[in-house]
């Protein structure tokens, strides 16, 4: 990882603080907070699924394990928010070491892959609506405690520039995978499982590491949303939507790219409310549409267009 | 020469068997891989070839048997453990990583022994370079020929700087043209100290480069031997072209 | 802990019922997966599809779910046919993660389509026979789900007979078991592929009629259904018939003994759980038959 190849991710962050100092609309900015919390969750699942080639459909099960550990440690047990988020993305981290040793070591691929992660996030679910530490069906609430002491702050540009500051660190994370051999070896079992096996690519160990760092990136998303609404209820945090969206952002902006993920979640939330002002809120019709475009982008794959500009800030002929 | 004692075989395959359900693909097959010669393992269709080198390389647990590579016992151990130890094969059907270039294929088999990506980089592109593949590498893998695959599938393997290559008919396939420029390269591979034990159809190549045969027929080891005295052997004959072939040809002669 | 046995009788006699609807849905993902080889994630949404349908004819045209049964499943079969053979075929050209994706749109599109015109309210028809029982030496068991059995019953010996005496049957056998072998003898693989898929569609409809009179409709009903139906699946031994009926009994009954233990949210872990056990320690079904 070189200087130059980092700085684009330098740009993105350069640009979210002008966002955050000259943008005042509070509706704006709370957009832009809650498409980089989704980014940062997109971002997780691209490690796994866009340069590992696993497509977990349970991702929920990592956002509501970093949600919920966090949010019960600060309420539950007083801890401060900034050990509270560490320990909430180390759970997580943890859940995806488990669910991968399991899963992974029972040699489940592809569709059953995607299957089983599904299953474990609803059981999560499932539990939190029913446990009395996550406080059941009726959420959980973290008091307001003001001040960047406590990770909590009036104003959302200071949200903003956290979240900018999480999602550049998780690119950073991507960017130096994607130039690690732990990098080259999980897009070789992406590609080609017994071939990397015949080249010595330990393929359990790259799928346990890559579901680990997948986890706690999307752990970490979990964390963050938890600390911007200061509520989570268990379909929030284990709910199938934040599965299914940091899913489609990377792949509709472009899976197993640094930027694919950002780019996704800028446009899903931008046709979610674009069609919400066109249209007027008809509930569903924004899934509608991301529904389509995910067929399409099947149908008809334009990974070119964030290849190309991967390609470009990645210089030529390295990998 | 069984290989004991003095010469002790590099790869030593004692009574290996696979059964797939009723059919017994190998049946206690037993030969030794001499260090530093190219051994050809040769054999009709069907014969258990791809699934003795499947055993020996640790994709297929055996029924029975033993191998022993540099007399250490490694029967049924991981692939990726085994290419460690510096067991290395390429597959007849060719398995690139398609969505990657050539460069980047075959640096998955560099950085098995070097860690930095600038060294496993510098690594693939010398291999690249050695194996003829030199104006492909930024290539994507997918764009290349039938023998650009079966040099890619050798250069992949001789990136994780094995002991030795089991080659799986890297030269079926291949023009007469592409087949001259080729054997040079086996040459040179093994000069550089590593051990072959090559599957192969092509008669013509294993003549001139093997200087020991083994023969599998049916699953079993039938003959061994010098290449030259092994197509002789009127069992070697029959086994290719039929029962009674040998006698037929000796009545011609 | 503790229940008479009249009780657990009847929990299990309602369980097998209810279990045979089930593998009425199961029947319908484990042909196609038998067949095309794909996991079908919108099965679920399929089934609230066909729920609705069958809601809105009784609404519409005051048709009662059981007199809709025939003609929505005609219509589900063109349904499935068209969807399999314009967009999901096209879209995924035969590539598992790309059929995975395919049938996931579809079903964020159908459910979210569900929602935009019915909204999240869950809806039930007020059938007169809705509660109705039928007496049964000790037991008490529901109407519905007594015609639910049967109807289920016939289904599988109608698709028996499909499979074993015509030539779309027999056709459809021969692409599941050597898809470029049936190619080569002059079989439309294609078209027969988006028969099975219309097929599996038409089970839902027939399956949804049978839930609609004691079940209410909501636009993720499906949901809970698919993740069911999935578990059956897995456990019938993924594309087997047999198994997708037999795993919808027992799925049936463990749901019905959960429920009364540990009560109806906690209960469905069991299913969950079982689903994960299945996958992780036999992926090839506990009942083994590969169809
Ligand atoms: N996984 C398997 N399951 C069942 N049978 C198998 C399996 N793999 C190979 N076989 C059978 O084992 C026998 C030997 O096959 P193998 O591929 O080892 O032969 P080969 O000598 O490499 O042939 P060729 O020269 O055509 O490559 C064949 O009859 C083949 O059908
Ligand atoms: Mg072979």
């Amino acid at each position: 990882m070189t200087a130059r190849e980092t700085l684009p991710i330098l740009g993105f962050l350069i640009g979210a603080v002008l966002v955050s100092l000259f943008v005042t609309s509070n509706v704006v900015l709370n957009f832009l907070v809650f498409t980089l919390i989704l980014a940062i969750a997109a971002q997780g699942w691209n490690l796994l699924g866009g340069y590992g080639g696993q497509y977990s459909f349970g991702h929920a099960a990592f956002f509501g394990m970093g949600a919920y550990v966090s949010a019960i440690l600060q309420q539950r047990f007083g801890v401060n928010a900034y050990p509270a988020v560490a320990f909430g993305i180390a759970a997580a981290a943890v859940l995806g070491y488990a669910i991968g040793a399991m899963v992974f070591r029972a040699g489940l691929r592809g569709s059953y892959f995607a299957l089983v992660t599904l299953a474990f996030a609803e059981v999560l679910r499932i539990l939190a609506n029913a446990t009395e530490i996550t406080g059941g069906a009726a959420g959980l609430l973290i008091s307001l405690n003001l001040g960047a002491g406590n990770l909590q702050f009036a104003d959302r540009s200071s949200f903003l520039i956290l979240g900018a500051v999480l999602l550049a660190l998780a690119m950073l994370i991507t960017l130096a995978l994607e130039k690690s051999r732990l990098g080259a070896q999980l897009v070789a079992v992406r590609e080609n499982e017994s071939a990397a096996a015949a080249l010595g690519v330990d393929i359990l160990a790259v799928k346990l590491r890559a579901i680990s760092l997948s986890a706690a990136l999307t752990g970490a998303a979990g964390a963050l949303y938890a600390q911007y609404f200061l509520y989570i209820d268990s379909n929030i945090a284990f709910g199938t939507w934040i599965s299914v969206e940091a899913l489609l952002a990377p792949i509709i902006g472009g899976a197993g790219t640094v930027f694919g993920p950002l780019i996704g979640a800028l446009i899903l939330q931008g046709l979610s409310e674009g069609t919400k002002l066109l249209i007027g809120k008809i509930p569903g019709l924004d899934l509608i549409i991301f529904g389509v475009l995910l067929i399409l982008v099947v149908r008809f794959p334009l990974h070119r267009i964030p290849g190309l500009l991967a390609a470009r800030w990645r210089g030529k002929g390295a990998p | 020469m069984t290989g004991q004692g003095r010469d002790p075989a590099f790869l030593a395959v004692r009574d290996l068997t696979k059964r797939f359900g009723g059919l017994t693909a190998v049946s206690e097959a037993t030969f030794d891989v001499r260090e530093g010669s190219i051994t050809g393992l040769i054999g009709p269709n069907g014969a258990g070839k791809t699934t003795l080198f499947a055993m020996i390389a640790g994709f297929e647990q055996p029924s029975a048997g033993l191998v022993l590579l540099d007399g250490e016992e490694i029967t049924g151990r991981k692939p990726h453990d085994l290419a460690k130890l510096g067991l290395a094969r390429t597959f007849q059907i060719v398995q690139p990583f398609a969505g990657l270039s050539v460069r980047e294929n075959i640096a998955v088999g560099a950085f098995l022994r070097l860690p930095k990506r600038r060294d496993a980089l510098a690594l693939a592109e010398q291999v690249g370079q050695r194996l003829g593949l030199g104006p492909q590498l930024d290539k994507p893998a997918a764009a290349l020929t039938v023998a650009g695959r079966k040099r890619l599938e050798v250069a992949r393997a001789l990136a994780t700087r094995p002991r030795i290559l089991l080659l799986d008919e890297v030269l079926a396939g291949l023009n007469p043209s592409e087949l001259r420029d080729f054997l040079p390269v086996l040459q040179d591979i093994r000069a550089g100290g590593v051990t072959i034990l090559m599957i192969e159809h092509v008669m013509q190549a294993v003549m001139s480069l093997c200087e020991h045969v083994h023969v599998l027929a049916g699953g079993r080891i039938i003959a061994s031997g010098e290449a030259a005295e092994v197509v002789r052997n009127p069992a070697v004959i029959e086994a290719y072209l039929g029962p009674g072939a040998a006698q037929r040809l000796a009545a011609h002669a | 802990m503790g229940y008479p046995p009249e009780i657990l009788l009847e929990a299990v006699a309602n369980g097998l019922l209810m279990g045979a609807v089930y593998g009425l849905v199961a029947l319908g993902l484990t042909l196609v997966y038998g067949v095309l080889h794909i996991i079908n994630f919108a099965h679920g949404a399929l089934l609230t599809l066909a729920m609705y349908a069958a809601y809105v004819a009784h609404g519409a045209f005051g048709l009662d779910p059981y007199a809709a049964m025939v003609p929505l499943a005609g219509l589900f079969f063109v349904l499935g046919y068209l969807v399999q053979r314009l967009v999901i075929g096209p879209a995924s050209r035969g590539d598992d993660s790309n059929m995975l994706l395919v049938t996931l749109g579809l079903s964020i599109i159908i459910e979210n389509a569900m929602l935009a015109i019915f909204r999240s309210d869950t809806m039930t028809l007020r059938l007169p026979y809705a509660m109705s029982m039928v007496e049964m030496g000790d037991v008490l068991l529901s109407l519905p789900r007594l015609i639910g059995f049967g109807v289920t019953l016939l289904v599988a010996l109608l698709l028996f007979v499909l499979m074993t005496r015509t030539d779309t049957g027999r056709a459809i056998r021969a692409v599941a078991k050597e898809r470029t072998g049936a190619a080569l003898v002059g079989i439309d693989v294609a078209h027969i592929y988006a028969v099975t898929f219309g097929i599996g569609t038409a089970c839902l409809a027939i399956a949804a009629c049978l839930l609609l009179p004691s079940f209410y409709v909501s636009p993720r009903v499906g949901n809970a259904f698919v993740l069911v139906a999935f578990t059956i699946v897995v456990l019938g031994g993924m594309g087997s018939v047999t198994g997708a009926l037999l795993g919808g009994l027992f799925i049936g009954v463990v749901e019905s003994l959960s429920g009364l233990y540990f009560g109806d949210s906690l209960g469905q872990i069991g299913i969950f759980l079982i689903f994960i056990l299945v996958l992780l320690l036999r992926p090839t079904g506990l009942f083994g038959a590969r169809a």
